[in-house]
């Protein structure tokens, strides 16, 4: 009984501090309908000024709070103004796609500046528990609820008394009539986002004190959580995304109760699946709306692409054909591979992303599928590693599809919060079905690539093979492309309705492309699986996701040739310019930012 | 009865609501082969509601939408369009980034051999592997829908022959209407569904218009048309439908449902209806 008690407390107070991140979440939504990736990143940033301040400033605890909400609300203006301001009359993806890159850059800062190995961040207040009932609650968790509590009330009375949160509420309810009214929109999304970044970077602070421990990979965990519990709630609805998160909170803790620790994230996203799925606009919200008529589909950059010619495309793939022959080195024939690897990656995203206007997330799951798939076929049931790699394509293509399909009915940046909840799921499992995947020691000893009986252990011979799979992949998608399936794709992208109301079932045409499209992806990770012969839960990341994305928007959405110029450009490009491993994530996230900002249509073009 | 029995599309009792608004109110509405029925009213009667409610993109509260014969009521767009119908939007949505020949090609879509399997699984993965595959029998119906396209935009005289490969979003207004209504032409619609195909058009562009569809209606096409500029509806239709509020409030011919002062009271307002009776009157 008492510990039930102690989990339900545990759960409330947990709550409460997704609660201060999701409500910003919600009203960045309310105002711009925008899904902030970033807002994880603030609530990092949030946790190591706090950390500053105690360990070397000495900082007592109320001057810790308000420097944490200071500094962290600055961090935010500066996000609204130079990120995401520009990017006004941008497609609808550009400023999603911004947050994103904002969010890389601002982890790896933080990661530069305090190095990636986790810190103490000591609690400033008396370790004592206090008996309650059954259970015990310390000062530290009645300063959560507390803080939570006051953040509530003022929040409540700003959107309800000043003239800013009027300002605000009207904005959110109809951002047209509100701005014709002479509402100050830019002034608006100032506050807006300076409220979400001090509330999210005092979350972390709490959060840091809670576990007594900071660390960068809490960004991601914490974007996940703030977006599932204002999703549970409706996304830009203010008092959703508290009930929401109080919700995770609990859901959490029981589900933690009952399985073990390693499930607990594994609650939070089929949390989020569920609520997605059932209810899209959350718990609490209204009646179906009819979605407004866009003039022409405004999803991705309209621009003409640029048309290579046949010749150029043979002799440049020519070229990369015979690089072996010449005495390149090891380590170019290495960096080709990858790029190689990461072309299949990103051919199958640009396909899904591109073409068919779903921006996945969670695309490394596909590889992490294949890759399982492959190693496991060829370890346990010795398949030959050629068919293996095969049945690892046609896993991740028939698994990857079924996983995505109630996600099929989402439009938008939910396709993004769906894909990545996804994603987590797949790694999640992963790391939770020992019997099969092996748990959390991972597979090892996976044996090399072959082919008819013989090993390819030569550099040149990994390098044929994984070219040859690449192009044979890219030759597929553009004869697809060219079929009346690339013009159903992307009459779905522009505009759904209209693509439904000439026969198009969205369900039918975005399982192809995601059956198309996991296979290509599923191959790569098999043939990484083989390459890297040990890999776990953890080899395939969102980092990985996102670096497929930005090779992607680089090369142009949709366009093939795009993707794997795209991914010889990243992967390429960092070794030319000899730049060091922990500064490569900062540049594609800045690099991500620029393209969205100043070429959204990329390279090539997008098609 | 006997009328029922020949009606091609019939609606009864349909009834849309948003909250407390009841945007389409109880409509019956009997269409016969070959006819052109025109709706009109004032802005937020709900004639667009009823064209999501019979097209499938939104569903009734109450109410049965007969299509041939069949009840059709809550079926889904996609389906509706393989049975043959066809409709244009208010604002125009177009596929921008498609090519004037793809857009229109879309219209085609519910047509190709290659999307007919109704199978499970098996269909789709048929019509992937056919689209990777490309036999003949799939270039030649290609080519062939190519060829229809290119007679269809014909009809537009030289207004899109001419932008055949530009994306749609370069295309004037008007000239994306256009695209709208070869694109349901492509689909050889059993019923047509026009909704405000001359908005934004100056006058010599809604004459072209006002050609195309008598054309289309002497070819045998049955029309359900949404229009403001009464002159237009005045020539084509065989009947006209007045809403207002959700209602049905008049109709009839023409000149009969013109003169009617509930519609004239519901295009002018309340206040001015008195006066608008004395000028009719007058």
């Amino acid at each position: 009984m008492s510990s039930w008690l102690d989990y339900t407390i545990n759960g409330l107070i947990v709550g409460n501090v997704y609660a201060l991140v999701a409500v910003g979440l919600a009203l960045i939504f309310g105002v711009s309908r925008l899904i902030n990736f970033a807002q994880g990143s603030i609530y990092l940033v949030g946790a190591y000024i706090g950390w500053v301040a105690v360990v070397q400033l000495h900082t007592p605890l109320p001057l810790t709070i308000i420097l944490v909400a200071v500094v962290a609300a600055l961090v935010g203006l500066i996000i609204e103004r130079f990120g995401l301001r520009p990017l006004q009359n941008s497609v609808r993806i550009a400023p999603l796609l911004a947050t994103i890159g904002i969010s890389f850059v601002l982890d790896q800062l933080v990661m530069l500046t305090f190095s990636p190995n986790p810190r103490a961040l000591p609690s400033q207040l008396p370790d004592v528990r206090f008996q309650v009932g059954g259970g015990t609650i310390g000062p530290l968790d009645l300063l959560i609820a507390g803080v939570g509590l006051t953040s509530a009330l003022l929040l409540f009375a700003f959107l309800r008394y000043s003239k800013l949160g009027w300002a605000v509420r009207a904005a959110s309810q109809d951002r047209d009539a509100a701005m014709q009214m002479g509402v100050d929109v830019n002034r608006v999304n100032q506050a807006v986002f300076g409220i979400a970044a001090a509330l999210g970077g005092v979350s972390g602070l709490l959060v840091g004190m809670y576990y007594n421990q900071i660390d960068t990979a809490m960004s991601l965990q914490a974007t996940l959580k703030g977006v599932v519990a204002e999703v549970v709630g409706g996304a830009g609805n203010v008092p959703g995304a508290v009930v929401g998160s109080l919700l995770l909170g609990l859901v959490e803790s029981y589900g933690v109760a009952v399985f073990g620790t390693s499930y607990r994230n594994l609650f939070a996203f089929l949390l989020l699946v569920v609520v997605l799925v059932l209810r899209p606009n959350g718990l609490f919200a209204s009646a179906r709306q009819a979605p407004p008529e866009p003039l022409t589909g405004t999803f991705i950059a309209p621009s003409r692409p640029l048309r290579i010619p046949r010749w150029a495309l043979l002799v440049t793939a020519a070229v990369f054909a015979i690089l072996p022959f010449f005495p390149v080195s090891f380590y170019v024939l290495q960096t080709l591979i990858n790029a190689w690897l990461l072309g299949m990656l990103a051919l199958s995203l640009t396909l899904v992303a591109g073409t068919v206007g779903q921006v996945s997330l969670g695309h490394a799951a596909l590889l992490a599928i294949g890759a399982y798939t492959s190693a496991l076929l060829s370890l346990t049931l010795s398949v030959p590693v050629g068919l293996a790699i095969i049945a690892g394509g046609l896993m991740s293509a028939a698994l990857g599809t079924l996983l995505i399909s109630p996600s099929f009915r989402l439009r938008g940046h939910y396709v993004s919060i769906a894909t990545l909840a996804i994603g987590e799921i797949v790694s999640l499992v992963i790391l939770n079905w020992e019997s099969v995947t092996r748990g959390p020691i991972g597979i090892s000893g996976i044996p090399p690539l072959s082919l008819f009986g013989y090993d390819l252990i030569s550099p040149a011979s990994i390098y044929w093979f994984s070219f040859v799979v690449m192009v044979v992949l890219a030759l597929l998608q553009g004869r697809l492309l060219g079929s009346h399936l690339g013009r159903s794709f992307r009459a779905i992208r522009d505009d759904d309705i209209a693509a439904r109301a000439y026969g198009l079932s969205l369900n039918r045409y975005k399982s192809l492309a995601f059956i198309f499209g996991g296979f290509a992806a599923g191959v790569s990770g098999g043939i990484a699986a083989h390459l890297y012969s040990y890999i776990n839960h953890e080899t395939f990341n969102t980092q990985q996701s996102i670096l497929a994305l930005t090779v992607v928007i680089l090369g142009g959405l949709g366009n093939v040739v795009g993707a794997i110029v795209g991914a010889v450009a990243l992967v390429g490009l960092p070794e030319v310019f000899r730049i060091a491993a922990e500064y490569r994530i900062l540049i594609y996230g800045i690099v991500l930012l620029l393209l969205v900002r100043f070429r959204p249509q990329g390279l090539l073009g997008t098609i | 009865m006997a009328e029922q029995l020949h009606a091609m599309l019939s609606l009864r009792g349909l009834t849309r609501r948003f909250g407390g608004l009841t945007a389409v109110d109880a409509i019956d509405l009997d269409l016969a082969r070959g006819e052109l029925v025109s709706i009109i009213g004032p802005n937020g009667a709900g004639k667009t509601t009823l064209f999501n409610l019979v097209t499938g993109l939104d569903r009734p509260d109450a109410g049965h939408v007969g299509f041939e014969g069949g009840d059709i009521t809550g079926l889904s767009p996609e389906r509706l369009a393989a049975a043959g119908i066809a409709r244009t939007f208010q604002l125009g949505r177009v596929f921008g980034n498609l090519s004037v020949m793809d857009n229109v090609l879309v219209g085609a879509h519910t047509r190709l051999r290659a999307v007919k399997p109704a199978v499970p699984v098996i269909g789709p993965l048929l019509e992937l592997g056919l689209a990777l595959l490309r036999p003949a029998s799939v270039k030649v119906e290609e080519e062939r829908l190519r060829e229809e396209v290119k007679v269809i935009l014909a009809r537009f005289g030289e207004r899109l022959l001419p932008r055949i490969d530009q994306p749609a979003y370069s295309l004037s207004y008007a000239n994306r209407r256009r695209v709208e209504i070869a694109r349901a032409l492509a689909l050889m619609p059993r019923l047509l569904l026009l909704d405000e195909p001359t908005a934004g058009m100056n006058p010599t562009e809604t004459a072209e218009m006002q050609a195309l569809i008598a054309e289309l209606k002497a070819e045998g096409l049955t029309i359900l048309l949404i229009e403001h500029k009464l002159e237009m509806v005045m020539r084509l239709s065989d009947r006209v439908i007045v809403m207002d509020e959700g209602r049905k409030i008049a109709e009839g011919p023409g000149e009969e449902v013109r003169n009617d002062p509930k519609v004239i009271e519901a295009y002018l307002g309340h206040g001015l209806s008195g006066t608008a009776e004395q000028e009719s009157a007058a």
